[in-house]
């Protein structure tokens, strides 16, 4: 309790100066609003459910490309973590598409998905994949020589041997790069509905700024900062799956 | 390579006494440097086996060449007949170091179960075998426990509980004991010399520690360095079931030590402290 309010410390002073400011009239940019206002096109966009549709598009998008990028990341990295020839020819072609920066395929995958969930998923995965997948190839080789002796000797065939001793071994350092893929997630789903999308809270930032409803663009971007935290917060949170009960190790 | 392949051919049409694993010439290089060389060794069925050695000796390469973990630059290990070309379920191994050979993330009862469900026994026989297994090995208590929250020497039962579980046909057992204090250790030698007895299971157990090898061995191995070969291999004919006080007390007891010690101070002059420990 203590430490939360030391830490509101800053932003609530920030909060009382600009609101201040604004209402004595020192602060006259057309560009940043006021609290008071923002509190109020905030509340009205909640009430009217737009915030809350908006938000759910974008989540949903979100989520389905890092739920993509997850599987095909895990699965391609454990591959290529496991077998080292592998690595080596797939290693090149890697790290030639991986600093393509995914917006820029954002026409590309207009020509093929028309808009909608499908162009968005798409880039999102794309942005997703690499972090995953590099973690999982290095988090596979650092998985202990042992256990792997030990599914050899039990015989357990590549499926299970995937599954029941390499994957929960490298979960900890794999939850690393899911995090990281999380949060870029959330930024290129926004970057697209931004620039080309027509769908959610992206698209409504835009909107808002376009029609000069500046109270709600900043209602929306601190929405955004809410989000940003709470996913954050639901990350951790299942990064002490399994790994937390091997940390005493 | 020649007389190697009659060898071979002869131990396959068993022409020999039934031996549960035939060492035939076996050689195991690293690179350039010789590890084992000219080995030549039969286990019999149902043998308790140890082989001693200074550290560095090639213990640990010969162990794991039996699992079929290592691979042999010449010559050729015989499992009941057959050239063994990698590991399989019927030859169990039991690493020195528990903590890393176990699954942390699994209960106890967890990390014997993955022993059954390698062998695709069905869900609902799986607990009964596990139960009278933990029971066996004194992990009733813990079997919802976590490796890491286990001491040493029962760690080390869950790994010989998995081992078991496996239902091996040879049971390899690379220093068990080493890394346990000597109260533990003892205990676990006898648990290990009644399981060994049960059932019937060819083992096959290093040490560097003569004493815990003449206790527990039907037959002791000693392997030297230079050259990296069976020096010799002597016969314990110590009563069974054995003691932890009589047996260590029969003057026969003593005079293997002797004779082993001897060997092994002559074989690595620096190294002689390791058989007294």
């Amino acid at each position: 309790m203590r430490r939360l309010l030391l830490g509101a410390i800053i932003p609530v002073s920030f909060l009382i100066i600009w609101e201040g400011s604004s209402q004595a009239g020192l602060l006259t940019l057309e560009s940043l609003s006021r609290p008071s206002d923002i509190l109020v096109a905030g509340y009205a966009a909640l009430r009217d459910g737009s915030l809350m549709l908006a938000t759910l598009q974008t989540c949903e998008t979100a989520l389905l490309g890092l739920a993509i990028a997850a599987v095909a990341g895990i699965g391609v990295g454990a591959i290529l973590g496991l077998l080292p020839t592998a690595e080596r020819i797939a290693g090149p072609t890697i790290e030639a598409l991986r600093p393509i920066p995914a917006i820029a395929f954002m026409p590309l995958a207009l020509m093929v998905f028309g808009f909608g969930v499908r162009l968005e998923a798409s880039i999102v995965a794309y942005a997703c994949i690499w972090p995953i997948l590099i973690v999982t190839v290095s988090a596979v080789r650092a998985v202990e020589g042992r256990l792997l002796e030990v599914a050899a000797v039990l015989e357990l065939p590549l499926w299970k041997r995937m599954t029941k001793i390499v994957l929960p071994a490298a979960f900890a350092r794999i939850n690393v790069g899911l995090r990281v893929a999380a949060a870029i997630s959330l930024v290129v789903a926004i970057t697209v509905e931004i620039v080309l999308n027509p769908r959610g809270l992206g698209y409504r930032l835009i909107l808002a700024q376009q029609s000069l409803q500046v109270g709600l663009m900043w209602a929306q971007i601190l929405w955004l900062c809410v989000l940003g935290y709470v996913l954050n917060l639901v990350l951790s949170h299942l990064g002490r799956g399994p790994a937390a009960i091997w940390r005493p190790l | 390579m020649q007389p190697l392949r009659k060898d071979v051919v002869a131990a396959r049409a068993g022409a020999e006494a039934p031996s549960a694993l035939s060492i035939r010439n076996l050689a195991v290089r690293f690179g350039a440097r010789t590890i084992l060389n000219a080995i030549n060794l039969d286990i019999r069925e149902g043998e308790f086996l140890c082989i001693v050695g200074s550290s560095g000796s090639g213990k640990t390469t010969l162990l794991r060449v039996l699992a079929g973990l290592a691979r042999p630059a010449e010559g050729a290990v015989l499992f009941e007949g057959t050239e063994i070309s990698g590991p399989s379920r019927d030859r169990a191994i039991i690493f020195q170091d528990y903590s890393k050979a176990l699954l942390p993330w699994r209960t106890v009862h967890g990390n014997v179960a993955l022993s059954l469900e390698a062998r695709n026994v069905p869900a609902g026989e799986r607990n009964a075998v596990i139960e009278k297994l933990l029971a066996k090995m004194g992990l009733s208590q813990a079997q919802e426990q976590f490796p890491g929250q286990l001491s040493g020497g029962m760690q080390q039962r869950v790994q010989i509980a998995r081992c078991l579980a496996q239902e091996p046909k040879l049971l390899l057992m690379d220093e068990p004991f080493g890394a346990l204090d000597a109260m533990t250790r003892q205990t676990l030698q006898d648990e290990i010399l009644q399981l060994a007895a049960e059932r019937r299971i060819t083992t096959v157990f290093i040490t560097h520690d003569l004493e815990e090898a003449i206790y527990l061995g039907d037959r002791v191995i000693v392997l030297g360095q230079s050259p990296a070969t069976i020096i010799t291999s002597i016969e314990i004919e110590l009563p069974r079931p054995r003691s932890q006080l009589t047996t260590r007390e029969d003057s026969r007891f003593l005079a293997y030590r002797h004779r082993l010690f001897e060997m092994l101070a002559h074989e690595s002059p620096p190294d002689q402290s390791r058989g007294q420990s």
